[in-house]
């Protein structure tokens, strides 16, 4: 990947002063690159160690080995509100999971439009459609808010789940959109020799090939639902209705001065899925954020 | 829809040449059929709900009473007689002046070093981008509150080096700069931008200019910034907006009111107090269309002066 920048430099300067200033370089480089390393993950890893150890050695040391592993904090955590975390986890994953549904029908379809369809008016929308992408959400926040409360939905999934229904997250609309523009064109066309369908061309041509942006789209999808606080901060006032991120900050807010590991620990498992999803699909998120551009 | 058919007399087959209509919804129909759910939210969700917070900014509203029209009562409130706004606007731009700059030069000098054919490069990668994907979330945030506190990391580290630190998170003095260091700490996405941004940089480019005897740093300058300009251009403006919407961590580590004295007020944070708890939701609706003015007065000036500064490929 990289042996183009190597021989580089081998062609340029080949003399040994130059291979030692070379190697010089690159040992100051990993030393720069591990000590960032280190700040980037102390942080973690500290919070990852506090969560093992009994309640009174907490605050006692900044060292992240634990001098013996317990579990203490994760039952009292677990249990540590009126509702325990395990409904948090449920109402979590539901929210997330009717999401990337959502997302993955309704902005596939219209990136297809965008992509792979002739009507009038498409540059038109196809503008509107990235003007959404920049607007702060506060502009319709209020109104939707008002429109939720109006249909008795407060205190439900659906101001959440509903508008990923609606292809609402445009920025996955303009991911797609990159994806099947990338595609062969003559697919499409000869598809449509034989007589397919638009919908025939969407669902057995284009949605069979574009796995990895439909995989990377879910993700994403994943993630932000998850970590999303505001959403349910406003539309969930029920305890049984909370999602994890609002658990954790009523756990602030109620008893986090009497029980440090009890946050600590929910808060590693909070963090548990997003973790498992970098750690197995890593590439594809980077090469998502590398080709789009992406926020966050 | 007449189906006016003009008939061919001889031909075996009588084709019917199809109404205007027809024509019409074949040529659209597709297309906006399948368009129909984002056409329902974009309608419903972003248009409707933008005239509706514009016309709510001229009212007084409290979601149990009919809005009732006030003119341009709430903007002047808030321009003259609104210390509050004045103070979420500085710390807001405070934020965003300081922590935009910063992340991306942290994300531009990690990305340069990475990029000379280091060996662990994906290792690398990985580790810087994590915490960007992670840091959106609560616990990330009440870790800060616990790394920055009285008693916390951060202080237990400097008294090593003899140092008594304050509660860093409850001076109004630094409170703002934890939440600086912690958008600082997320700088792995747009480091994974620069990182693709600088292998598009045709290689050939720095073999001739080192034929021609240029320096490593001169290449720097006049190859390899003027090259990236759009891809800084991209990571500053997402940054920038992200930055003017950032609300979980100044909500989590303030406790919801942007304390201490209203040193991590954010924007975003008034106008959820506003709305949410005391429900002057048309007040908050100007505070949300002023936002919304700033951000496209932003961008716009953005675009306008790229093209002095921003090196595109004909």
């Amino acid at each position: 990947m990289s042996s183009d920048v190597h021989t580089l430099t081998v062609v340029t300067s080949s003399s040994p002063a130059a291979r030692l200033r070379k190697r010089l370089f690159s040992v100051f480089a990993h030393v720069v690159l591990v000590g960032a390393s280190i700040v980037m993950l102390y942080p973690l890893l500290w919070m990852l160690s506090a969560s093992f150890r009994p309640e009174n050695e907490i605050f006692t040391s900044s060292s992240i080995w634990p001098s013996s592993i317990s579990w203490d904090a994760y039952v009292s955590g677990w249990n540590g509100l009126k509702v325990h975390f395990s409904t948090f986890f449920l109402n979590s994953f539901i929210i997330s999971g009717l999401s990337i549904v959502g997302n993955l029908i309704t902005c596939s379809l219209a990136a297809f439009a965008f992509a792979r369809l002739e009507f009038w008016g498409r540059p038109f929308w196809f503008a509107m459609m990235l003007g959404t992408l920049m607007l702060p959400y506060q502009v319709t926040l209020i109104p939707q808010y008002v429109l939720f409360h109006q249909l008795g939905w407060i205190n439900t999934f659906l101001p959440l789940v509903v508008p990923k229904f609606l292809a609402a997250d445009a920025f996955f609309i303009f991911l797609m959109v990159q994806f099947f523009r990338g595609l062969p064109k003559e697919l499409d066309e000869a598809a449509m020799m034989d007589g397919c369908s638009p919908w025939r061309i969407y669902w057995k041509v284009l949605l069979p090939l574009s796995m990895p942006v439909l995989v990377t789209a879910a993700i994403f999808t994943f993630i932000w639902t998850w970590d999303d606080f505001f959403g349910p901060l406003i539309y969930l006032s029920d305890m049984r209705t909370y999602t994890v991120q609002l658990g954790l900050r009523t756990f602030v807010d109620s008893t986090a001065e009497s029980n440090w590991g009890g946050l600590f620990a929910m808060s590693i498992l909070t963090l548990v899925p997003v973790f498992l999803f970098f750690l197995f699909f890593q590439r594809l998120l980077i090469e998502g954020i590398a080709t789009t551009g992406m926020k966050r | 829809m007449t189906a006016h058919s003009i008939g061919a007399t001889n031909a075996p087959v009588v084709r019917a040449v199809p109404s205007v209509w027809r024509r019409l919804w074949d040529a659209n129909a597709g297309g906006y059929l399948f368009l129909l759910p984002w056409f329902i939210g974009f309608l419903g969700l972003t248009i409707g709900p933008m005239i509706s917070s514009l016309y709510l900014s001229f009212t007084n509203f409290d979601l149990l009473t009919p809005a009732r029209w006030v003119g341009l009562d709430n903007y002047t409130r808030i321009f003259t007689a609104d210390p509050k706004f004045a103070q979420s606007m500085r710390v807001t731009l405070f934020f965003v002046l300081f922590s935009v700059p910063l992340k991306l030069a942290f994300a531009l000098c990690i990305a340069l070093l990475l990029n000379r054919g280091m060996r662990g490069l994906p290792v690398y990668r990985a580790i810087f981008y994590l915490p960007s994907l992670l840091g959106a979330s609560v616990a990330i945030a009440v870790l800060w509150r616990q790394l920055f506190a009285g008693d916390g990391v951060v202080n237990d580290l400097l008294a090593v080096f003899g140092i008594e630190g304050p509660s860093w998170i409850s001076n109004p003095r630094y409170s703002l700069w934890t939440l600086i260091i912690l958008a600082i700490w997320q700088f792995g996405s747009p480091m994974i931008i620069f990182l693709a941004g600088l292998r598009q940089i045709p290689q050939d480019m720095y073999e001739a200019a080192s034929l021609d005897g240029a320096s490593k740093w001169r290449m720097f300058w006049k190859i390899t910034l003027p090259l990236l300009t759009p891809v800084v251009f991209f990571n500053a403006i997402i940054q920038t907006i992200e930055g003017f919407k950032s609300f979980t961590p100044a909500f989590i580590i303030s406790g919801g009111n942007g304390s201490p004295i209203n040193s991590t007020l954010f924007y975003t944070l008034y106008l959820y107090q506003e709305a949410f708890a005391f429900f002057r939701m048309g007040y908050a609706s100007a505070l949300a269309w002023i936002l919304l003015a700033i951000v496209a007065v932003f961008t716009a000036f953005s675009f306008l002066t790229s093209r002095y500064w921003v090196h595109y490929e004909q």
